[in-house]
């Protein structure tokens, strides 16, 4: 199983001034913790949105690179946007699942990408054709490539482990976080 | 064949559009928003996005502003339920979301599972801080949704007109 931690700081090590959308709970905290920057926006509520917030800034910045970072259930409840952004075809977009097919934040509870669901696939059935699960370490390694340089929109599932890992928090402050990544998405 | 003044109120929403600068529109189809999207789809400089399900563009609206552009989200007033949880976005960050919804389950309608959540619209949407306006007349249209996309624009916050069932017409089921 891969650790969710490394797999974001690895892929955020080649994030240059790309913009970050990170889905409620855990994934917030990876990216935290892989290096706070104003081009981070990290989403405290509304979960099933990170992917349609991350095409809204695909749209709105078609030069800049977008990243989602975000986990199987926020992406499982906000599945049909898949089809939204294949239909759009955003070539700036990537988006990273982190997908430890469990309900992290409220418990550990069973997930439903533990049962018979494959996001990847269903990506793929949504029309977007670059979408794949790695699972490995060795499959890592092309990741950053994938969801920040090449031709978008692509998707990439890392199975990871059901470990907690400490947490420390971005700010809660909406306001002050919403101003300072719109500052780092139009400079 | 011309119809009266301001009897056009998707043109003039599309016209307002332009002078707001509004170059997104998120939505999910409804009869009453036909020639508004065809207006739109017609223009090359407006992106639109058709969406899965309503609360999508709330998202959207939130990312295109955080991008510097201004995105508007169309919607049925059977999809205004779906967005609920979604408006904690703009609550949060106190920005722009900008929606405008045809009603269903109002006078005429023939379609009884309409009007739970048609009558409910506006005390739920207030409910999650929306500014709401009902336009009763098409020729209110226009002023009524200049002074949401004021609220909405100006002061950071979710704003909506919802666009009456007599100015839509109400469907029939034959």
């Amino acid at each position: 199983m891969l650790s969710r931690r490394a797999v974001v700081a690895d892929v955020m090590k080649d994030a240059g001034d790309a913009l970050v959308v990170a889905g409620l709970g855990t994934p917030c905290w990876d990216l935290y913790e892989a290096g706070d920057r104003p081009g981070n926006f990290y989403m405290w509520n509304a979960m099933g949105l990170t992917a349609p917030v991350g095409l809204g800034l695909a749209l709105a910045q078609p030069q800049r690179r977008i990243l989602i970072v975000t986990g199987d259930g926020d992406m499982m409840m906000g599945i049909g946007s898949l089809a939204v952004i294949a239909a759009q075809a955003p070539a700036n977009l990537g988006i990273l699942v982190l997908d430890n097919e469990l309900f992290g934040e409220t418990g550990g509870q069973a997930g439903l990408t533990g049962a018979r669901a494959d996001i990847a696939a269903v990506a793929r059935g949504m029309g977007l054709e670059k979408s794949v699960t790695v699972r490995t370490q060795a499959e890592t390694a092309d990741l950053a490539m994938l969801l920040l340089k090449e031709s978008g929109p692509a998707l990439a599932v890392a199975k990871v482990g059901a470990n907690k890992d400490p947490a420390r928090y971005p700010t809660r402050d909406g306001v002050a976080l919403a101003w300072r990544f719109r500052q780092a998405a139009c400079a | 064949m011309g119809q009266a003044a301001g009897s056009d109120w998707p043109a003039e929403v599309y016209r307002r559009m332009q002078e707001l600068d509004i170059s997104i529109l998120a939505i999910v189809p409804d009869a009453g928003l036909t020639r508004l999207l065809e207006l739109c789809k017609a223009d090359a400089a407006m992106t639109v996005v058709t969406l899965s399900t309503e609360e999508e563009g709330v998202g959207l609206c939130f990312g295109a502003w955080a991008g510097g552009k201004r995105a508007l989200l169309c919607m049925q007033s059977s999809g205004t339920g779906n967005c609920i949880n979604a408006l904690g976005l703009p609550a949060f960050t106190k920005t722009p979301c900008l929606m405008l919804v045809t009603m269903r389950g109002q006078a005429g309608e023939a379609n009884p599972a309409q009007v739970a959540m048609g009558s409910a619209v506006a005390k739920v949407f207030r409910a999650m801080g929306v500014e709401v306006a009902e336009a009763q007349a098409s020729q209110e249209v226009g002023v009524l949704f200049g002074e949401a996309a004021e609220k909405a624009y100006d002061q950071g916050r979710a704003a909506a007109l919802l666009v009456s069932q007599q100015v839509i017409g109400v469907k029939t089921f034959e």
